[in-house]
């Protein structure tokens, strides 16, 4: 595998690359970097996550170019974008649903790194830094979200910048500075514009760091056990750069599917009304995504101790992500992959399909009946369950199944079962063995 | 030039001294620099020149609702009848979190004048038409998590901390107020 020096045929490049080694770098990373050769397919999703930035970007810049940051306008100049502007509905058909597949592209990649133990040492900080991508994304998605001055957009930066004013004494004045005015208005609109054109960018350096980590660390794998030399591992390119390339078509069709078939079908349709800041909506809500989290701040409707209800809640919400930050010392199984945890296995899929229950509980009104039969069971009785057992999942259950649980024996190396199955197995495998030669010989 | 390598040629503290003092003139300055950009996000001179607004009230009939804008949010106008009146006398100051005496809350006990937004997260509460809720209390009723106000805008039930801000205002007239 690495180690190996590669030439630059081309004259031109090697005169550059004396200089400046760019694209040395650039094989040295793509070539001699050793990859587990059993990565599964859930191990497209980061590729296809900076995918998607890169659309996101593009499609921003141009969106750019034809909208106004402006109270009087923003409306307007989105409409004008659909209607008049050559393509206008396309790009911003493509950015809109962007969003969400951004957000749907990243959630199941934290799912993946749950499911196969990926925080765990060493890659404390590169899933930390993963965590941070995500509050990023958030707040990108949230001030996006307002530009097109909907009433959605009006009502979900109300709501949203008000959260703050729950912090104890400098609370108002925070709000007051976030806004730039005593309501959400004008200034708040420019300024979240300027920042929605950044943020991407801080991203962009904010995910150097993250490959970076994960090239320190190595990519995890399905069984997540370390490579132990070789035979366990293939380079990058081509097979992983082939995979990916073959995940980004398949995605890109469903992507498609959305953006000319469904172009709405994620979005709100109250964010078609122009923004109004003396009707509220019947009931706001936020873009799917930050459903589960805004069920965990209405089912805080009492107080603790000293502390009021509205602050609790928005404690719950921040902390419902914070816990992220701390999942690789809650959880203190050895054990990386929920293959040979048994238990943790049926925790992790009760854990997703309570996130789900928060999402369709954020997206109902507190008070209403959950089945229409039972009229005591309210959407906020059943969103206070499943925020307990969100907590509860990472406070309770992952420190605990580290003493409890009985886990299945590892394998003593990636390649001992792949190899195993005999004629299937990948290209290298044919040798057989596992003391076979480095990969790119074999 | 060689550097100096044993420190004993040195008086350490002294080094120690000039290194604290530079480093902290060096934050001193960053926040002092900071702080502009900081200010600039504040409202801005026009924004808080607009601040207050004349209202002519003769209009308005007993027992209705009306409502105005102000510093870019509602302001909720109550002419009361002498039932709502009582009613909100009623209640007891022990029920309420954000207790709170009806009297201190008017200028003029017929006229309730309160910033129409939800003290939990900014909604604007329903209950200035007939039509709309208004809550378990005859008030204002916000919908989106719940709060129910009383007839003096006081919070009883749900998330919202506090009772609905009485904005700075004086009579002009009998028939006009200057809010803000
Ligand atoms: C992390 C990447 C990004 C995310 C998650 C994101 C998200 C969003 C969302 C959800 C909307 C609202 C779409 C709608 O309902 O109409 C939006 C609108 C917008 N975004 Fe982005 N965005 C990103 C990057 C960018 C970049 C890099 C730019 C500019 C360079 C940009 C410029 C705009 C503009 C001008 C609008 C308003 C036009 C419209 O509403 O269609 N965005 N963004
Ligand atoms: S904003 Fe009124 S109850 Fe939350």
């Amino acid at each position: 595998m690495a180690g190996e020096n590669r030439t630059i045929d081309n004259k031109l490049l090697k005169w550059v690359d004396d200089r400046l080694p760019v694209v040395s770098q650039m094989q040295h990373e793509m070539y001699d970097y050793p990859t587990p050769r059993n990565l599964n397919y859930w191990w497209n999703f980061g590729s296809l996550a900076g995918f998607v930035l890169v659309i996101m970007i593009v499609t921003g810049i141009f969106l750019s170019m034809h909208y106004t940051a402006h109270t009087d306008h923003a409306f307007e100049s989105v409409e004008h974008i659909m209607r008049n502007v050559n393509f206008g509905w396309l790009i911003r058909y493509i950015h809109m649903n962007g969003g969400s597949m951004f957000f749907i592209v990243v959630y199941i990649h934290i799912f993946r790194g749950m499911y196969y133990g990926s925080y765990k040492k060493p890659r404390e900080l590169l899933w930390m830094i993963g965590v941070v991508i995500l509050l990023l994304m958030m707040a990108t998605a949230f001030m996006g979200y307002v530009l097109p001055w909907g009433q959605m957009s009006f009502w979900g930066a109300t709501v949203i910048t008000n959260l703050f004013s729950a912090i104890p004494v400098v609370g108002d004045q925070i709000v007051t500075l976030l806004w730039g005015g005593f309501a959400v208005d004008k200034p708040t609109l420019k300024r979240f514009f300027s920042l929605q054109y950044l943020l991407p960018f801080v991203l962009v350096g904010v995910i150097v760091l993250h490959v970076m980590a994960l090239h320190k660390a190595h990519s995890n794998n399905p069984l997540g056990i370390d490579m132990k030399g070789p035979q366990d591992s293939i380079a990058f390119h081509p097979y992983y750069t082939i995979k990916d390339l073959f995940g980004i078509g398949v995605f890109l069709m469903v992507y498609a599917a959305f953006v000319f078939w469904a172009p709405n079908f994620m979005g709100h349709p109250d964010n078609y009304i122009p923004a109004n800041p003396l009707v509220t909506p019947e009931h706001i809500v936020p873009e799917w995504y930050f459903l589960p989290f805004y069920a965990i701040l209405r089912s805080i409707d009492f107080g603790f101790l000293f502390i009021p209800a509205k602050l609790l809640g928005v404690i719950a919400m921040f902390g419902s992500i914070g816990v992220l930050f701390d999942l690789p010392w809650l959880d203190t199984s050895p054990v990386r992959s929920a293959k040979f945890r048994p238990t943790y296995r049926i925790f992790f899929w009760v854990f997703l399909l309570d996130c789900v229950v928060l999402t369709f509980v954020g997206g109902n009104a507190p008070g209403d009946p959950v089945f229409s039969g039972v009229a005591w069971f309210k959407w906020i009785h059943l969103g206070q369950i499943a925020t307990l057992y969100y907590f509860a999942h990472f406070l309770v259950v992952f420190p605990l199944l580290g003493y409890l649980e009985k886990t299945k024996p590892l394998p003593a190396s990636i390649s001992e079962p792949v190899l195993k199955g005999g004629g299937n197995a990948p290209a290298g495998a044919a040798a057989g063995a596992v003391k076979t030669a480095p990969m790119e010989k074999a | 030039m060689a550097t100096p390598t044993t420190a004993g040629d040195h008086d350490e503290s002294k080094r120690d001294f000039l290194t604290l003092t530079a480093g902290g003139f060096a934050a001193v300055g960053a926040a002092v620099a900071v702080w502009p950009f900081i200010d600039s996000m504040n409202p801005s001179a026009d924004v808080l020149a607009l601040a207050s607004i004349e209202v002519d009230i003769s209009g308005i009939e007993l027992g209705q609702r009306v409502t105005v804008k102000w510093r870019g949010k509602p302001v909720f106008i109550d002419r009361r009848t002498p039932e709502v009146i009582e009613k909100a006398r009623e209640v007891k100051l022990g029920e309420l979190p954000d207790p709170q005496t009806d009297a201190d809350r008017v200028e003029k006990p017929e006229w309730l004048i309160m910033v129409g937004v939800c003290t939990h997260l900014g909604c604007i509460p329903k209950g200035q038409k007939p039509s709309e809720p208004h809550g378990e209390f005859g008030g204002w009723y916000c919908p989106c998590h719940g709060s129910h106000y009383d007839t003096s805008g006081r919070i009883l039930k749900g998330p919202a901390p506090k009772n609905l801000i009485i904005p700075p205002y004086t009579f002009a007239t009998d028939t006009k107020i200057k809010i803000g």
